[in-house]
């Protein structure tokens, strides 16, 4: 946020700026124009928007009422996708060889790689062999590995702890012969 | 004319299918009237308090297929509470009564009850095809009773409904005698699916052409489910993910090749997107691809997908394919024909992905572009003049800039001119929304040149009155008209009031208009019913010493032939 000597000057520039518009345009700013009415206040789906995604120094802006014009049921569905994705913990999803269906953990709630991995051994009744640096895990079928923010399927546990819970999009606990390709002494 | 007997004229009318076509012939005399209205089988009624069942039943007692349409569209964004009305249930229970051969039921935006489609189930032994679309006040149990009982059921079609998942065993509840499924669309319910007796009524249904799956619907048993049914001509997929190289996802690339008939592909509702590949092989058959609600999908594997896309007519996609990716649409999709892009973040964080650009390239790559909804950041004047250019034959074109009043970002120039444009090239244009920051000027190129225009939507736009009379004046076709958060006021509104008669409904809020506005045109039109949705408190409007001044929340007006209607809350007020 700028600080107020800041402001006075901007204030002070804007007046000797050159523009493209007519004398006495001036940039909007959204919601809450003079000559319209203010909006009623009824809405239960207001927010503020987050300041932590915005990177100007402008004021958190209100969602006004039925804007933008989205259905109901394709707002309830971006919103479902949002809280999944941020705020509300970190969900992400994890999948293994050979079980029917998927299965999600909440990476916020782990401190650690070891946390993690009990979990995922609990959730999917496995184990994961023991770490090394350089051979990756030893002494199981199971090797987890996770796909990153490139799309890259990653092995667990190479990075820091807070760049895995940052980069992690999914997990995927592979099996078997697949794992051999990884070079993961087997 | 009547050389013919009538049974002559008649064969002669089922060859007019369209209603504006049927209703035109009705007006011809007496005779053909008659005629018409004994044959007539299809009937749309596009505001259910425009008229009432028993008059519906009176004039078309043959009639075998009904659409109906309940809210105003801004319903649609929250801005009717939800008691407000349209209900099905008086409709059914007429209809019922009066033992109408009912095989179609097509309802928009209404109250649907578990109770109404009991009855519906029950009580019309043809009943074929039920579509309901943004409807809600249901439950999986209603569906129960759909399966159940109709015996002959060809369609089941759910759009975007909210339905209250009861968890039950709805698609169990489809006799093994029902093998005469060709839609079947539940991918709006978010609950649990039973997979067994789905795979086992797809099995049956060898005319199955239309399966939209909800997000329960897991790759696996989609894999098994497109091997049964490769005579599949849309497919909505439901959760899409799984490990590459799985037995599963082989089957599924198996099944896909064999499809030769699917053209229309949507869904996707959770995607891993690196399997998206399996569908390359069937791509370039497909004319319509609906990935608006596939959020995971984006860059290269979105890319990837429309590149094989050709013979493209409709796309539905999110912002987040970028102007780069509009780019690839327009250098790929020779024959598109409707593009909607749609928002992936309400809030506008900033860094989305569409600008004027996107829509230019398509504009000038997509000779037969005819319907666009663009969801953008910014806009500029130019870039609708080159559209307007680019693509004379608009007959939908909806703008929606996601800051209100945000003009030119180049010029700071309202958006008229680039508005102006577009309503003076597309001399087809029927429907138009429009947003950014716009004045009554271009109100005036649109009362001057939209002469098709039929549904204008405007929010955050206009100076005086002198722009809704622009419109009211010029635009003779006009059937819908909304406008929020605009000075329009009773000025405008009383100015003529013989034109709501050829319009099907008015929609002011957040506006000018007053109490005393509304009651004087209430009372010059007896043939309207003027609603005020006042949520707050409609007492306090008359006690309040200046009533008549006050100003309305919300006004919705529209034409009827039934005068007020009983069940309407006591939050709406009819004056």
């Amino acid at each position: 946020m700028e600080k107020v000597g800041d402001y006075d000057e901007l204030v002070n520039l804007k007046a000797t700026e050159l523009r493209l518009g007519l004398p006495g345009t001036e940039e909007t700013v959204s919601c809450g124009k003079s000559n319209k009415r203010a909006l009623p206040d009824d809405d239960t789906e207001k927010e503020i928007e987050s300041t932590g995604k915005t990177e100007t120094a402008s004021p958190p802006k209100a969602q006004i009422v039925g804007w933008p014009p989205v259905r109901s049921y394709r707002r309830n569905s971006i919103q479902t996708k949002k809280n999944e994705s941020e705020g509300q913990g970190n969900y992400v999803k994890v999948s293994m060889d050979g079980a029917p269906y998927l299965r999600k953990i909440d990476l916020t709630v782990y401190k650690k790689y070891p946390e993690l991995m009990k979990s995922l051994e609990n959730m999917f009744k496995f184990s994961v062999g023991e770490y090394f640096e350089r051979e990756g895990y030893k002494g199981s079928d199971f090797v987890p590995t996770y796909e990153d923010k490139d799309g890259d399927w990653m092995l667990v546990g190479d990075v820091p702890w807070e760049m895995f819970v940052s980069s992690c999009k999914r997990l995927r606990i592979m099996k078997g012969s697949e794992v051999k390709g990884l070079g993961c002494g087997v | 004319m009547n050389y013919f007997p009538d049974e002559v004229v008649e064969h002669v009318f089922d060859f007019v299918t369209s209603h504006k076509d049927r209703n035109a012939i009705s007006l011809v005399c007496k005779s053909w009237y008659k005629i018409e209205r004994y044959s007539r089988q299809k009937v749309f009624i596009g505001n259910c308090y425009a008229t009432n069942p028993e008059r519906l039943l009176r004039r078309f007692p043959c009639l075998k297929s009904l659409t109906l349409k309940g809210k105003p569209h801004f319903a649609d964004f929250n801005l009717v509470p939800h008691e407000w009305g349209g209900f099905v249930q008086p409709w059914i229970e007429a209809l019922a009564r009066s033992r109408v051969g009912l095989e179609e039921l097509r309802l928009k935006r209404m109250v649907v009850t578990d109770e109404s489609l009991e009855l519906l189930s029950r009580s019309f032994v043809n009943f074929k095809s039920l579509v309901l679309v943004s409807c809600e006040g249901f439950t999986t149990d209603g569906l129960a009773s759909i399966a159940a009982n109709c015996r002959h059921l060809r369609d089941l079609d759910l759009q975007e409904n909210e339905i209250d998942d009861h968890r039950g065993q709805w698609l169990s509840c489809f006799p093994d005698t029902c093998t005469t499924l060709v839609t079947l669309n539940f991918a709006c319910l978010e609950g649990e699916t039973n997979l067994v007796a789905l795979e086992r009524l797809v099995a049956r249904s060898p005319n199955l052409k239309s399966l939209k799956l909800n997000r329960a619907v897991p790759l696996d048993a989609l894999a098994r489910l497109m091997s049964c049914a490769p005579q599949m001509v849309d497919l909505g997929v439901g959760s899409y993910e799984n490990d590459p190289d799985s037995e599963s996802y082989l089957k599924l690339q198996a099944a896909i090749k064999k499809c030769t008939s699917l053209r229309s592909l949507s869904g996707f509702l959770e995607a891993a997107p690196h399997c998206l590949s399996a569908f390359h092989p069937i791509c370039h058959n497909l004319t319509s691809l609906n990935l608006s609600y596939a959020a995971e999908i984006h860059g290269s594997h979105l890319i990837k997908l429309i590149q094989h896309c050709k013979k493209l007519q409709r796309l539905w996609i999110l912002d987040s394919i970028g102007d780069k990716g509009l780019e690839v649409v327009a250098s790929t999709c020779k024959e598109l024909q409707e593009l909607r892009v749609f928002p992936s973040d309400l809030v506008g964080g900033g860094n989305t992905a569409v600008t004027e650009e996107g829509l230019v390239a398509i504009s000038a790559g997509c000779p037969k572009l005819h319907s666009i909804l663009y969801f953008c950041q910014q806009m500029t004047n130019a870039a609708l003049v080159t559209v307007a250019k680019n693509c004379p034959n608009f007959i939908r074109f909806r703008l929606c800039i996601l800051e209100p009043n945000k003009p030119d970002h180049v010029t700071s120039q309202p958006l008229d001119e680039g508005f102006g444009a577009i309503v003076k090239a597309c001399k087809n244009l029927r429907r138009l929304s429009l947003s950014g920051l716009l004045t009554d000027q271009v109100f005036l190129y649109i009362g001057m040149y939209a002469n098709q225009l039929e549904m204008l939507s405007i929010a955050f736009a206009g100076d005086t009155d002198k722009g809704m009379l622009y419109v009211l004046n010029g635009c003779k076709k006009m059937k819908k008209l909304e406008i929020r958060d605009s000075p329009f006021g009773d000025t405008a509104l009383l100015a003529d009031v013989s034109k709501y008669e050829t319009m099907r409904s008015l929609w002011m809020s957040s506006c000018e208009v007053t109490l005393s506005g509304c009651k004087r045109l209430a009372e010059k039109a007896p043939w309207l019913n003027v609603e005020i949705i006042n949520e707050t408190d409609n007492n306090r409007m008359e006690e309040n010493g200046h009533e008549g001044r006050q100003k309305v929340d919300k006004l919705y007006l529209y034409r009827t032939v039934v005068g007020t209607r009983m069940d309407a809350p006591p939050f709406v007020w009819i004056l």
